[in-house]
């Protein structure tokens, strides 16, 4: 590595589609060194894939991509390595039980006399600390005992080692606790002053603010401005990112007529993770629980649930004090849960659309009515699942028809509280809609909907109440039809606390 | 002030948490339990006026050990890449028998012998390991599919014991420094080779990267592909040794010197006892040979107190039980400190 060389990098006309699906439609990106560029958008805009493209991860449609004004074709991740280009994923590429300097240089290690350099891996590795100033971590400690932050750390010295001038960072933040959030500032910053180009991935506005030099924004695959961080205030930045008008594409809330009995009811409930909590859902409501990540709103979902139950305060259902302790307790009494990682926690990928969809109902019910085969039709034809036939396997359907099979098998047990965590993340348009509409339906049917988003357009379209968190607890209480300012004023903590 | 902050584990002083973590790592435990085996056991034994580690005791247990370190030496390796070998039994056998038969009693062919047992061995593991990694069948299954064609095998060409091997080549199994059979030292030293490739080498540390996440490695630059087969190689060579070195205390081959000593799931149940994640990625001979060492002394004690071979078993599925729950509760401890682990 030589410090004060810098790298810059030229997107330009970058188009990618999957599966003939287009992701980016001619993006536009300039990276200098020594700046922190920000890549703003809503979920789907694009951000992702365009940082892949540029890590060699995926190969663009069309486009050219120049480093240093030269023209480059990187076929693998190798190739953009080999360019000075390095991303730091969400999730983290270490060895847990490995040392911090094993994973620096692991399939690199240098060699000497047949042996593995151990000493020159150590010292280059502790170089690399020092110059970062990161004095905490010791090139010899095995990764699994260091902090979330401490490894991600390890992560940017692993992208440093290979003398990489560019650096990616895909919500870098996700996983971090709040005060391990400052560490990780100072570490961009130091960073942009020894000269590295910063491509940074948010879609936290105080991050981007406070962190980034100049902002790209996109929506929908397409560019839509660059300016000078200074230039841009946040509402224009929400304008630029949402770019529609709110609420013509939502259902009908619900009228007065609507609402029925308190179907959920927290009473000072709370965790390791959240506290003090105090909420109801009636029947026939949705209510938005709005948060930044990371502030506590799946863990609500998940203690309603019973998978990490509320240790403190009561829950009640339908009225009557329940313990929720595990998942099949909440079945029992109604409680169903959307999770937001659909294949990883919705469904049984490698079973049929049939399987899954009876998957509740045979796990929770007895007897006759656990093998209902015959519902399974007017299920689906409910949800409106597109699939070859009840017996192709779910993982073969699109996003959309996957998080439809998953309210099929919530359905199928006719829940009174449905709990949904990011019920449209990673589906097209046409079916966020159906779910948009499936869930006002349920609610008119009755059913007491708690609903999580990070859309706040479609948080705010669908609630009849909103809810914000901030911190592991409830930060205050918003209207139908509230604006994203104040849902987002609330949730980044403005207006409480900040004086406390 | 906030319920992250206090939840969030302070970040621990660097000078006491390796300290802590070092101190008992899953290799020391298994010494210590070594230790504490070897002196209930002589007390156990001293009760019946006898001594556990007298010269015929050592003798005892380092015999016992030889063969099954051998193999377990090689296992290591395999399960550390994240893999799995079953077919070592039938291996051993077929590879004493090999040795035994091109030797036929005569001195000069004693390298020829021993050379083409290895090189069989070796093509038995390069087989597993490319039916895993390019055929990309489970190594479960493939090596056990693997292990049911070397039976076949042998069920039809052999009845019995074949083969003879020479005098002077007996002496292998047979020579002894005071307790200390030859060969125990042997084994040693390939165990000590073993933990220089693992924790040395490139390709050693590339064992570990592919057993603690392939993807991982291979989003790295390792070549995991490479290195699974190498180890399944490796690991056949250990047990193409283990016949050969059977052979010479037999004087002949025998098909089923393996399997009746059970060295498949044996080896397997002291790399784990030795402290190795059968998940791969953690682990190493050190402590292989303190799981190996473990069971053989156990077996020693149990001779001497002529305890019924029914029991015995019980107790060492109790001993493996143990030690693995211990493992894991230790495992568990560390994956809450943090993300990973």
């Amino acid at each position: 590595m030589t410090p004060g060389t810098t790298t810059s990098v030229r997107l330009t006309g970058i188009s990618k589609s999957f599966l003939g699906v287009p992701v980016l439609h001619g993006v536009d990106l300039e990276l200098r060194g020594g700046e922190v560029h920000a890549v703003m958008g809503e979920n789907g805009a694009g951000k992702s894939t365009l940082l892949k493209v540029l890590a060699g991860v995926h190969r663009p449609d069309g486009g050219t991509i120049e480093v240093d004004g030269a023209e480059m074709s990187f076929a693998s991740p190798t190739d953009a390595q080999r360019a000075g280009i390095a991303i730091i994923h969400q999730e983290f590429t270490l060895l847990p039980h490995r040392s911090v300097a094993e994973n620096v240089y692991l399939g690199r290690e240098p060699v000497r006399r047949m042996q593995v350099d151990r000493r020159r891996m150590v010292a280059d590795t502790r170089e690399l600390l020092d110059w970062l100033g990161e004095d905490g971590i010791d090139p010899t400690d095995t990764v699994a005992s260091l902090s979330v932050a401490q490894q991600q750390v390890v992560e940017i010295v692993k992208a440093l080692s290979t003398d990489a001038r560019v650096l990616g960072m895909d919500e870098p933040t996700a996983a971090l606790a709040d005060h391990e959030v400052e560490l990780l500032y100072d570490l961009v910053r130091r960073l942009r002053e020894r000269g590295i180009a910063i491509l940074y991935v948010s879609h936290r506005m105080r991050e981007v603010f406070d962190l980034s030099d100049r902002i790209t924004v996109l929506k929908d695959g397409r560019f839509v401005t660059c300016a000078p961080t200074g230039e841009l205030t946040s509402e224009d930045l929400v304008r630029h990112m949402v770019g529609r008008d709110l609420g013509e594409y939502y259902p009908d809330r619900a009228g007065p007529d609507d609402l029925g009995t308190v179907r959920l009811a927290l009473r000072g409930a709370g965790n390791d993770r959240v506290r003090d909590l105090n909420l109801e859902v009636r029947a026939g409501e949705i209510v938005g629980l709005a948060g930044l990540q990371g502030s506590g709103r799946s863990a609500v979902a998940r203690a309603v649930f019973g998978v990490e139950p509320f240790t403190r305060g009561l829950v009640e259902v339908d009225g009557v004090v329940r313990r929720v302790t595990r998942p099949r307790t909440a079945v029992r009494l109604g409680i169903a849960l959307v999770t937001e990682d659909r294949k990883g926690d919705g469904l049984a990928l490698r079973q049929s659309v049939r399987d899954n969809t009876l998957l509740v109902r045979r796990a929770a019910l007895r007897g006759g009515r656990a093998r209902a085969r015959s519902d399974v039709p007017a299920l689906l034809d409910l949800v409106a699942v597109v699939a070859r036939g009840e017996h192709q396997e779910v993982r073969f359907l699109s996003g959309g028809n996957q998080q439809k099979v998953v309210l099929a098998k919530w359905l199928a047990v006719e829940p009174r509280v449905l709990v949904v965590d990011e019920p449209t993340r990673g589906i097209d348009v046409g079916a966020k809609r159906a779910v948009h509409e499936l869930l006002r339906d349920l609610a008119r049917r009755g059913v007491a909907v708690l609903m999580i988003s990070s859309e706040l357009p479609e948080l705010i379209g669908m609630s009849d109440r909103i809810l914000v968190m901030h911190d592991g607890a409830l930060a205050g209480e918003l209207p139908a039809g509230a604006s994203e300012g104040a849902v987002m004023a609330l949730a980044t903590g403005h207006g409480i606390g900040e004086a406390a | 002030m906030s319920v992250l902050q206090e939840n969030t584990l302070p970040v621990r002083s660097r000078t006491t948490r390796p300290a802590m973590r070092r101190r008992f790592t899953p290799t020391v435990i298994v010494y210590l339990a070594l230790v504490a085996l070897l002196v209930v056991g002589s007390v156990l034994v001293g009760l019946r006026g006898e001594v556990l580690l007298d010269q015929g005791g050592i003798l005892n247990i380092l015999t016992r050990a030889t063969a099954l370190g051998l193999v377990a030496i090689g296992q290591t390796m395999v399960i550390l890449t994240g893999s799995l070998d079953l077919s070592v039994a039938y291996l051993v056998g077929l590879t004493s028998l090999i040795a035994a038969e091109t030797m036929a009693g005569r001195n000069g062919m004693v390298v020829p012998g021993v050379l083409l047992a290895l090189a069989v061995a070796a093509g038995v593991g390069l087989v597993n390991g490319l039916v895993i990694t390019v055929l990309k069948a489970n190594a479960f299954i493939a090596t056990l599919g693997v292990a049911l064609i070397l039976r076949g095998y042998l069920e039809d060409n052999y009845t019995g014991p074949a083969g003879d091997v020479p005098r002077g080549f007996q002496h292998l199994g047979y020579d002894r420094i005071g307790p200390v059979p030859v060969a125990a030292l042997l084994m040693l030293a390939a165990a000590a080779l073993a933990w220089w490739y693992l924790s040395r080498t490139r390709p050693g540390y590339h064992m570990y990267a592919v057993g603690g996440d392939i993807e991982v490695a291979r989003l790295s630059g390792v070549p995991t592909r490479r290195v699974i087969v190498t180890a399944h190689v490796l690991c056949s060579v250990a047990a193409g040794l283990t016949g050969i070195y059977l052979a010479s205390r037999l004087g002949s081959g025998a098909p089923y010197v393996g399997t009746d000593a059970g060295y498949d799931l044996e080896s397997i149940a002291a790399v784990v006892l030795g402290g190795t994640l059968l998940a791969g990625g953690r682990g190493g001979v050190v402590g292989t040979i303190g799981g190996v060492l473990i069971l053989a002394t156990l077996d020693t004690i149990f001779d001497d107190l002529e305890v019924d071979p029914f029991f015995k078993d019980v107790v060492r599925g109790v001993v493996l039980v143990t030690a693995v729950a211990l493992y894991a509760r230790r495992m568990v401890a560390s994956r809450a400190r943090g993300r990973l682990a």
